[in-house]
């Protein structure tokens, strides 16, 4: 493998992953604060959608964006009605959540598909992309691409750094004794839900606007899912999650690449790659309870009632 | 109790009021049942085309409905029987994956006509029917023979099957009918429909030197990612210019409508009966869409020559000797694979540096 085409893999590879770490980003805050979202790939359906349609019809992509992280969270702000306020449980409406945006995204989107708009281009950093071969790879991208490493320091610095990010684990760890001590359980919960609809939304406008800038039916091709697994993966840490979603990023690639390659694999086999990845890191996880146990917050899918 | 006695009422009520509308030269019911939504702008785009133009072809002869998005498991079924249920004459399935549903809901209906496309088993009221992509395919690999200058095409290549290795094949020997130099790379990404997939793949294949991409999954994006790239690409299934104004060669477009029109025809006249059709360029069931202005004029020749001698019935793509990649005589000399042998290809013709998928 020359030097060139690792450069392509390694570049292709952070497109391919950047989806999946932004909705996973999102969930990961979720779940910190102990709610479980399976409903990603319908919030980010709504998101393609929404940010494809207002992009096409006001000429802005930026405002695309904008109008997909609104949908997110309007999206997960009937989540969080139902699983907090109605107490439903998060699992089955976190997949509701799902089936309505796949069906929702469709209907809204029936006109509009196939259409195309003129997506985000690629903005080469000055000076930074005149790195020797690094420089090619982090700084020749659509600006989403930038978006997402500042969303994810951010992140980073808010879950290990500050009072905030304190609140969020107490809450996720044990509600009734985060309430016992003043803490806004609701309040906390409800906004680490919308920032996951916000995020999902913002991947799906990644999708419609710069990865393929179009809209088609399904378009996230069940990212969505592989992001909930990606959180899991980076047991509730960012560092792991970037790296999570790189990694898989490389894989997918690496099974196209591959076989172009002209290597004598089944391609079938090829296509595992990202899953065996994600299996691997698993049975690594697995094998390590205490690990789990640890980084897991506790009360993960378990409805708070303030009223016990 | 008193419901299910007006329901009865009203069945009754439906059933005499059908039936003397019938001697009254009712239009016919023609259902069809797709696997994607029609604005897909492929497959399933270009069946709901021809069965618009069916409509227009036969004002009030005929009412059609439809039914998108079904998946092709017991959702199919359901689907089929509700079509037949409510009267439809004729049902067209239009997915592989429909075969076996239609096949049980046939059952059920005997005197209602099934059509399913692309597949092989054939009951008494249930015929099957399938496009020549393969010429199209054919032709499209001459054009990217004559145009490529790195003397390597690309093939995004959805799922193993017959269908997809005929086509890989017939693309192959059409490009070294012209380029004995070509060389082409494929690669599988087990979908018909995945746009980012999709993307991902015409990238890679770029990457590493293809300069002509063909496609056998059903988005535009590929055809976005070579005009973005600069490079050339032939459309699939529906004519897909509007998304590479400069790298379109031209769409390998199906059109459904004259085997529509004639299955409608031949059920009126009750001659329909259940065969393998196989439409192609010589009835326009395969067309060459929006063949690009911009192409060299020796491309825009041999495009056209090619065209009219598979038309014409003077060329066969598929005609011996052809040796498969492992170099066994797979066509003899002065053979031209029948349609049964087409339906069984599952090797690769000799060049190309990839294996069969076991």
């Amino acid at each position: 493998m020359d030097n060139e085409l690792l450069l392509q893999i390694l570049t292709a590879a952070i497109k391919t992953g950047t989806p999946l770490l932004l909705v996973a980003l999102g969930e990961m805050v979720c779940e910190k604060s102990g709610v479980l979202n399976l409903g990603q790939e319908g919030m980010m359906l709504m998101g393609a959608v929404c940010g494809f349609i207002a992009a096409a019809t006001s000429g802005s992509l930026i405002f695309g964006v904008l109008m997909a992280m609104l949908a997110g969270m309007l999206m997960s702000l009937l989540f969080g009605v139902i699983s907090m306020h109605l107490k439903a449980n998060q699992v089955a409406t976190g997949l509701a959540l799902t089936i309505f945006g796949t069906g929702l995204s469709a209907f809204i989107g029936s006109t509009y598909v196939g259409q195309t708009v003129k997506g985000f281009h690629a903005i080469v950093v000055p000076v930074l992309s005149n790195i020797p071969f690094l420089g090619s790879i982090l700084f020749k991208h659509d600006p989403l691409i930038y978006l997402s490493w500042l969303i994810t320091i951010a992140v980073g610095l808010f879950c290990t750094k500050t009072r905030g990010g304190l609140i969020l684990r107490a809450v996720g760890e044990n509600p009734y004794n985060a309430n016992a001590i003043g803490l806004p359980v609701m309040k906390v919960r409800y906004m680490a839900i919308l920032f996951g609809g916000a995020m999902a939304g913002l991947a799906g406008s990644y999708m419609s606007l710069a990865y393929t800038p179009m809209w088609m039916e399904n378009m996230t091709g069940g990212r969505g899912w592989i992001a909930l697994a990606l959180v899991v993966f980076s047991s509730w840490k960012t560092k792991n999650l970037v790296l999570g979603a790189y990694l898989f990023g490389i894989a997918s690639i690496m099974h196209l690449v591959l076989q172009g390659l002209g290597m004598k694999i089944s391609p079938n086999l090829l296509a595992m790659l990202p899953y065996l990845a994600t299996l691997i890191v698993m049975i690594f996880i697995g094998s390590n309870r205490m690990k789990e146990k640890l980084s897991a917050p506790m009360s993960l899918g378990q409805t708070f009632d303030s009223r016990v | 109790m008193k419901t299910r006695i007006f329901r009865l009422l009203a069945v009754a009520a439906l059933t005499a009021g059908c039936s003397l509308a019938a001697v009254a030269d009712e239009p016919m019911k023609v259902g069809f049942v797709y696997v994607g939504p029609v604005g897909d702008h492929g497959w399933s785009y270009e069946h709901d085309r021809a069965r618009k133009e069916l409509e227009k072809a036969l004002p009030g002869q005929v009412k059609t409905t439809f039914v998108e998005n079904v998946s092709e498991g017991a959702d199919a079924e359901r689907v089929i029987t509700q079509l037949a249920k409510s009267g439809n004459k004729i049902i067209f399935t239009t997915s592989f994956g429909f075969m076996n549903p239609t096949l049980k809901v046939a059952k059920k209906f005997p005197n209602v006509v099934f059509e399913h496309a692309t597949g092989y088993k054939r009951t008494a009221n249930v015929g099957t029917y399938i496009q020549r992509a393969y010429e199209g395919r054919y032709v499209a690999g001459v054009a990217a023979g004559l145009l490529t200058k790195s003397n390597t095409i690309g093939y995004i290549a959805s799922f193993p099957i017959p269908e997809v290795y005929r086509d890989i094949d017939a693309t192959f020997l059409g490009a070294k009918s012209v380029n004995p130099n070509v060389k082409i790379k494929i690669v599988w990404v087990n979908s018909w429909y995945d746009p980012g997939k999709e993307t991902d793949a015409a990238n890679a294949l770029i990457d590493q030197g293809v300069d002509v991409l063909m496609q056998h999954t059903d988005s535009p994006a590929p055809m976005m990612v070579a005009e973005k790239r600069g490079i050339r690409a032939v459309g699939q299934a529906s004519d897909v210019a509007s998304y590479g104004p400069k790298a379109h060669i031209f769409s390998i477009q199906d059109n459904w409508e004259p085997h529509y029109l004639k299955t409608v025809e031949a059920v009126k006249n009750g001659t329909w009966k259940p065969q393998d059709y196989w439409g192609g360029f010589a009835d326009d069931v395969v067309r060459l869409a929006s063949i690009n202005d911009n192409l060299p004029k020796n491309v825009k020749d041999a495009i056209n020559t090619t065209y009219t001698k598979i038309k014409t019935g003077e060329f066969k793509p598929f005609t011996g000797p052809i040796k498969d990649n492992t170099g066994k005589e797979v066509v003899p000399a002065g053979h031209s694979l029948t349609d049964a042998e087409l339906a069984q290809i599952n090797w690769f013709v000799e060049g190309i540096d990839s294996n069969i998928a076991k």
